[in-house]
């Protein structure tokens, strides 16, 4: 660094520069630690030993109180964009078997005319979610609840695989492409909605989350409103239901309307 | 003696390139979240944009201005020949990829995830990869710079070491150490997700690395302004340097309290401890000590120089100064500026005060004040001092300088003071649109559409600054005599052993560090329960 004639303790600069230095710190440190949180009207520190660790940022013990338990169950699935990619060939045919119960509402290829969701080319860790959420009650539905009862865990790896591996098909649009309306593309700022389409398809993809174009828009509907009355509620940290909540009809509607005449983003990308 | 022309010009340019093409994407920003433009209809490229303004401006720009004017100020104020050329060769080559390999990732949409990271959003690894080699790149600058001092010294013992060389020097250490901050960030926590190895991180513990280089990159981009303020300005202006020990001292204690202050950019975060936050903040504090030494000894340098050309009295050597000199503008401008930014950066670094503000839009006012304003309209006056040493011919259409100088300063007036008022007014920042018709934002949409014009203002400039560097291309080759900097009116005999050399500064910064970083680093590495899932950006698209 410097080869000057080395730097002692003796040099008065050494001393009065370290001393300086240190005093600052050490000014600080009393005022900061020890003065400062035994002097604020709002300070919750009982003793000097209180509030240097509470200066410090060390973590204080939670009270007592047990957190007040749901009267409902809540998903625990945790979603990573990775999850379940890559499926192998067995899987893959063990859930075209295994699919041939759901094809009666879901359709054969994954694309359904019963209003019930195309799960043809839906991400597998959004099958695989919904799957685990019916069978252990977070999400319920007269008709799915019994048929994923049955299910063992692989079951329901087996069936997102295959349907993820399924093409995604162009699905039936009597409406004909509509532009994209603003809760799409912009959300609501001021009541706090994101665009649904940062999440959803359109703009971006966010993991846990399914794509929607080509959904009926009778269930995407009704879905919102589930989430809305708080009938469904095995959202992640509760973020559907807070934005359907603040969601107005008419913007349920737009939304549904929107992807329900949107063709699959696959398709689009051949399209264009 | 200028030998390495080629490098130095090779730094400049690729610097005023890259500039220029962030300017361009930040008056587009400054445009389209005006009510000046309907909302964004993908509010992703907007994100994308500003990755791409950051990164540029904040990593690539001002790190090859300093590395080029370093590896000048080494040769003209040594007097010796670089040393290491084909190493200072090397490290151009790294930030040059290290830029294209973040650049392009961010391009596509992979990596929206703005220039400080923000953990747990995750990009494309290649981003943070890029951004790794171009620290890398200018660390080799670092020890080039270094090891040209140690030549200098062991030919010339005992002689001071040159003001501007000093200054570099320090600048140098500085920016060595406050790197680390975001390289172990990006080594040990972001690049490990971003390629896959793990799908968690510790977010608390990278906003408190972070916030090691986030503050001190500042007085990084700010060391060759204040060098330009110090060496540039009394000679073009024919005065001297006020005084050599002043200068010194201001640089030795950037270097000492420039760095362990950071952690007031976490006033919000939880995670860090109220007396952490106290000490940072008084750290912080006691940056104003060499800004106003500095404001102080430049204000005497030029006064120096008016009362030479003939100025009178308690103001008249003001009006005898060479107001048409390029370099006496800008640095006037410059002065105006940093006294702005310097008053709004007080609230920023109180505890309190910022608390009014946090994540404001006046914060990004501030900056851009700064760093737009006094710091980058001195990055012109070096290039318009410096060019014709470099380039062998003269920049001879001063008008059209000052045409330009005026037009930054103007518009950066115009585009950062609304700025300010909307952030006190509560509008929040990184927000691709706003519902100004809502009652509560509609007070900030005048305002923000008189920013935006400011911000076509400044674009202006910027196509100035170009138009004067192309001409001067095209100007006939001349002589040029040798570059030097302004000396001091008591130029030093000998100095002492502490103020010719950066060992105690560098031990001092190290040890304010480990006060000051310690504790909260290790802290938020050791407990539990800190790491939460990554957040992948353009994963599935």
């Amino acid at each position: 660094m410097s080869d000057e004639a080395p730097l002692s303790l003796k040099d008065p600069w050494v001393v009065r520069s370290v001393a300086a230095v240190a005093a600052i710190f050490a000014g600080a440190t009393i005022l900061g630690f020890a003065v400062l949180p035994l002097v604020q009207t709002n300070a919750r520190a009982s003793g000097l030993w209180d509030a240097i660790c509470s200066a410090a940022g060390v973590v204080r013990e939670p009270t007592s109180q047990k957190p007040i338990e749901p009267d409902f169950k809540i998903s625990p699935a945790v979603m990573t964009p990775d999850m379940l990619r890559g499926a192998d060939a067995d899987s893959i045919g063990r859930g075209a078997t295994l699919a041939q119960q759901c094809a009666i509402c879901h359709g054969p290829t994954g694309v359904s005319r019963a209003d019930s969701p195309n799960l043809a080319g839906q991400y597998p860790a959004v099958i695989y979610k919904q799957l685990e959420d019916f069978q252990m009650g977070a999400r319920v539905n007269a008709i799915m609840t019994p048929f994923a009862l049955r299910l063992s865990g692989q079951d329901m790896i087996d069936l997102a695989s295959y349907y993820a591996y399924l093409p995604r098909l162009p699905a039936y649009h009597p409406a004909g492409l509509l532009p994209a309306p603003r809760i799409v593309i912009n959300g609501a700022p001021l009541r706090n909605i994101a665009p649904c389409g940062a999440c959803h398809g359109a703009l971006d993809n966010k993991a846990g989350s399914p794509w929607l174009e080509g959904q009926s828009a009778v269930y995407i509907k009704s879905q919102l409103q589930a989430f809305a009355s708080g009938e469904r509620r095995n959202d992640i940290s509760e973020q559907m239901r807070n934005v359907a909540r603040r969601m107005t009809p008419e913007e349920i509607e737009e939304a549904a309307q929107y992807y329900a005449s949107q063709p699959s983003p696959d398709v689009r990308s051949v399209s264009h | 003696m200028l030998n390495s022309r080629r490098l130095i010009l090779a730094h400049f340019w690729l610097a005023f390139l890259v500039f220029g093409m962030a300017l361009v994407l930040g008056a587009w920003q400054m445009f389209v979240r005006s009510p000046l433009h309907t909302w964004i209809s993908d509010p992703e490229l907007y994100y994308r944009s500003v990755t791409a303004h950051g990164a540029i401006m904040g990593y690539v720009f001002p790190t090859l201005i300093a590395m080029g004017f370093g590896y000048a100020i080494s040769e003209s104020s040594l007097g010796q020949p670089l040393i290491g050329p084909r190493w200072a060769w090397a490290g151009f080559g790294l930030v040059l990829v290290g830029a294209v390999m973040a650049i392009t990732p961010v391009s596509l949409g992979r990596a929206s995830v703005l220039y400080t990271f923000y953990p747990p959003l995750i990009g494309n690894p290649f981003y943070y990869i890029g951004v790794v080699l171009v620290v890398v790149g200018s660390w080799i600058w670092v020890a080039l710079m270094s090891i040209n001092l140690g030549a200098w010294k062991r030919a010339n013992p005992g002689r001071p070491v040159p003001l501007p060389m000093f200054a570099n020097v320090a600048g140098s250490y500085l920016w060595a150490w406050t790197a680390v901050g975001a390289a172990l960030e990006l080594v040990l926590q972001l690049i490990p997700v971003a390629l896959g190895m793990t799908s968690t991180i510790n977010v608390g513990l990278a906003r408190v690395f972070f916030s090691w280089t986030l503050h001190a990159i500042v007085y990084f981009w700010l060391i060759p302004t204040y060098i330009a303020y110090y060496t540039i300005l009394p000679r073009a202006i024919g005065g001297r340097i006020y005084s050599d020990t002043m200068m010194r001292l201001a640089f030795i204690a950037f270097l000492v309290v420039a760095m362990p202050i950071g952690i007031h950019h976490t006033f919000g975060d939880p995670q860090v401890g109220a007396g952490f936050k106290f000490i940072h903040s008084t750290f912080t504090a006691l940056v104003a000590v060499p800004t106003l030494m500095t404001v102080f000894t430049i204000c005497a340098s030029v006064e120096i120089a008016g009362r030479l050309r003939g100025g009178q009295g308690l103001f008249g050597w003001l009006a005898a100064l060479p107001w048409k000199n390029p370099i006496m503008l800008a640095a006037a401008f410059s002065f105006v500026m940093l006294g702005f930014g310097g008053a709004g950066g007080l609230i920023n670094m109180s505890y309190q005060l910022d608390a009014t503000v946090h994540n404001t839009q006046w914060v990004t006012g501030h900056f851009h004040l700064i760093f737009a304003g006094a710091i980058v309209i001195m990055y012109f006056a070096i290039a318009y001092d410096l060019w014709p040493h470099l380039t062998g011919r003269a920049l001879a259409d001063v008008a059209l300088m000052r045409a330009q100088l005026w037009l930054w300063f103007v518009g950066i007036i115009v585009t950062t003071f609304p700025w300010h008022w909307v952030g006190i007014l509560g509008m929040p920042r990184r927000m691709a649109y706003f519902d100004y018709s809502a009652p509560m934002l509609s007070a900030t949409a005048f305002p923000v559409a008189i920013s935006a014009f400011g911000a076509f203002i400044v674009l202006a400039s910027g196509v100035l600054f170009f138009a004067v560097l192309i001409r001067g291309q095209a100007a006939p080759r001349m002589e040029t005599e040798p570059y030097r900097f302004a000396t001091a009116v008591h130029p030093p005999v000998a100095v002492p052993a502490a103020l010719n050399g950066l060992g105690l500064w560098v031990a001092l910064m190290l040890g304010l560090t480990i006060t000051n970083y310690g504790y909260p680093i290790l802290q938020l590495a050791f407990r539990p329960g800190g790491a939460v899932p990554a957040v992948y950006v353009g994963a599935q698209r």
